[in-house]
């Protein structure tokens, strides 16, 4: 997984979601999943309002 | 609904998606004859958690067949108040704004009073089901993968509505169309506050670097509470600072807000883009923020969706009717929907491109000279003349929109 996600965090609001060039999130209610299609781009970690998302590894 | 067996749920028209847009399009197929009507909303429960300012004009609720309630209206204001960064101020009234002011929601009793007028029309409800692909025969779509409480199963419907929001993936798997450019995206972080000291008969908002792209609102809930939020131009984000940390810095340098308490917070993203060319395919429709059809302007998202929610059911019960669920059959819905709302997208679309590059002491201008004049209309173009009037030079960029 290239993002990891903070549930701490996140507030399951599904910016992240629509910001997803690759359609490679998704959010189930409250559990938000990455799938492989994920080029790590970076823009659902800038999308989220609190910072939920970092690139896996950093 | 038609069970098959435990995996296949058949239907005529399935609405992927339980928030209002979803609701009054499965309301409208439902009142002008569909008789299995279903929505799927992956939620537990419709309209919570709220992730809305919930300010919203009043002038639309006909068009859609609601009555107006204290339910789900908290609050009704006379106008707006605009800032900018120096502090100059104007307000628009209510005879003045026509759509642009009116009241604040209650977004989850207002959500969850629009499920019960289409469970009136014999609309069922699915909750904490999630769809989680698209199916497709022979570029037709034909219905949803889904998933409730940990079982997965198929829904087959003649047309399926995608009213899933602004995240989205209805109409990606579908392969209708691509994501959202990210200058279109707002990224927003609100609190509701209450003991806060702010004039309660009027919206606020506040203009330039205090939220780069976008604005600060503050919509009264009642004297002393408030949403108080913002969105911020995904490009314009600074850094390390997310919409949340703006939102505190504007919150601390506000008199009337600093000393009040935040009981409530919310998170979410807005799409300010242009309507797509299609929101149709074989088998599909999508609605509301899903289509796009946000007003660019302000990022309000119910009054286009919901008008646009209610052709779509109208459209979707003729095409069920007869048989004939394509993209052809569609363009009476297309032809509808944009007839009614796509130039004032895109006049607002064409305003939001020219905004988010105005500097604060471009906002200055503007705002104190709008603030001088008694504008009868609240046009872009009206208000362009203003501003040209006092600072012509800083209306030569918007000269073609005039």
């Amino acid at each position: 997984m290239s993002v990891e996600v903070n549930f701490e965090k996140c507030m399951h609001c599904g910016a992240c979601v629509g910001a997803c060039p690759e359609n490679a999130l998704f959010l189930n209610d409250v559990a938000l999943e990455v799938n492989e299609n994920c080029i790590e781009c970076g823009l659902c970690v800038k999308g989220c309002p609190v910072q939920a998302l970092s690139l896996g590894g950093a | 609904m038609d069970i098959q067996d435990d995996k296949v749920i058949n239907c005529d028209v399935l609405v992927v998606g339980g928030g209002p847009i979803g609701s009054t399009a499965a309301r409208f197929a439902a009142k002008n004859g569909v008789d299995d009507v279903l929505v799927i909303e992956k939620r537990q429960e419709i309209g919570s958690p709220v992730r809305c300012a919930e300010g919203i004009s009043l002038t639309w609720l006909d068009e859609v067949e609601i009555e107006e309630s204290d339910h789900f209206i908290k609050k009704k204001v006379k106008g707006s108040k605009l800032y900018s960064p120096n502090g100059n101020k104007m307000t628009i009234g209510k005879e003045l704004a026509g759509d642009e002011v009116g009241g604040v929601l209650e977004r989850d009793i207002f959500d969850k009073e629009m499920a019960v007028l289409a469970g009136r029309e014999g609309v069922n409800f699915m909750l904490k089901t999630a769809a989680t692909d698209v199916i497709k025969e022979n570029g037709k779509v034909t219905g949803v993968k889904a998933k409730k409480m940990g079982e997965e199963f198929e829904i087959h419907a003649d047309l399926v509505i995608g009213a899933d929001g602004f995240e989205s993936q209805v109409g990606r798997w579908a392969g209708l169309y691509e994501q959202i450019p990210s200058k279109d995206i707002m990224t927003c972080f609100q609190y509701r506050m209450v003991d806060i000291d702010i004039e309660p008969d009027y919206t606020h908002f506040y203009l330039g670097k205090v939220a780069p792209g976008g604005y600060v609102w503050i919509f009264p809930k009642g004297d002393d509470k408030a949403n108080v939020g913002l969105g911020v131009q995904l490009n314009q984000l600074d850094g390390n600072k997310s919409p949340k940390d703006y939102l505190d810095e504007f919150i601390d340098s506000h008199e009337g807000l600093k000393k009040g308490q935040a009981v409530d917070m919310v998170a979410g993203g807005v799409s300010v883009g242009h309507p797509l060319d299609s929101v149709t395919m074989d088998g599909l429709m999508m609605v509301g923020d899903a289509a796009r059809v946000v007003d660019p302007l302000t990022g309000g998202g119910i009054a286009n969706g919901m008008k646009q929610a209610k052709i779509a059911g109208e459209v979707a019960a003729e095409a069920v009717e007869k048989g004939k669920v394509d993209e052809d059959f569609f363009s009476r819905y297309e032809e509808r929907w944009r007839d009614r709302l796509e130039d004032k997208i895109w006049r607002n679309y064409m305003a939001k491109e020219k905004a988010v590059e105005l500097s604060d002491e471009e906002f200055d201008k503007i705002i104190d000279a709008l603030s001088e004049v008694d504008l009868t209309e609240l046009t872009t173009e009206a208000i362009l003349k203003a501003v040209q009037k006092k600072y012509p030079e800083l209306v030569e960029s918007f000269k073609d929109m005039l």
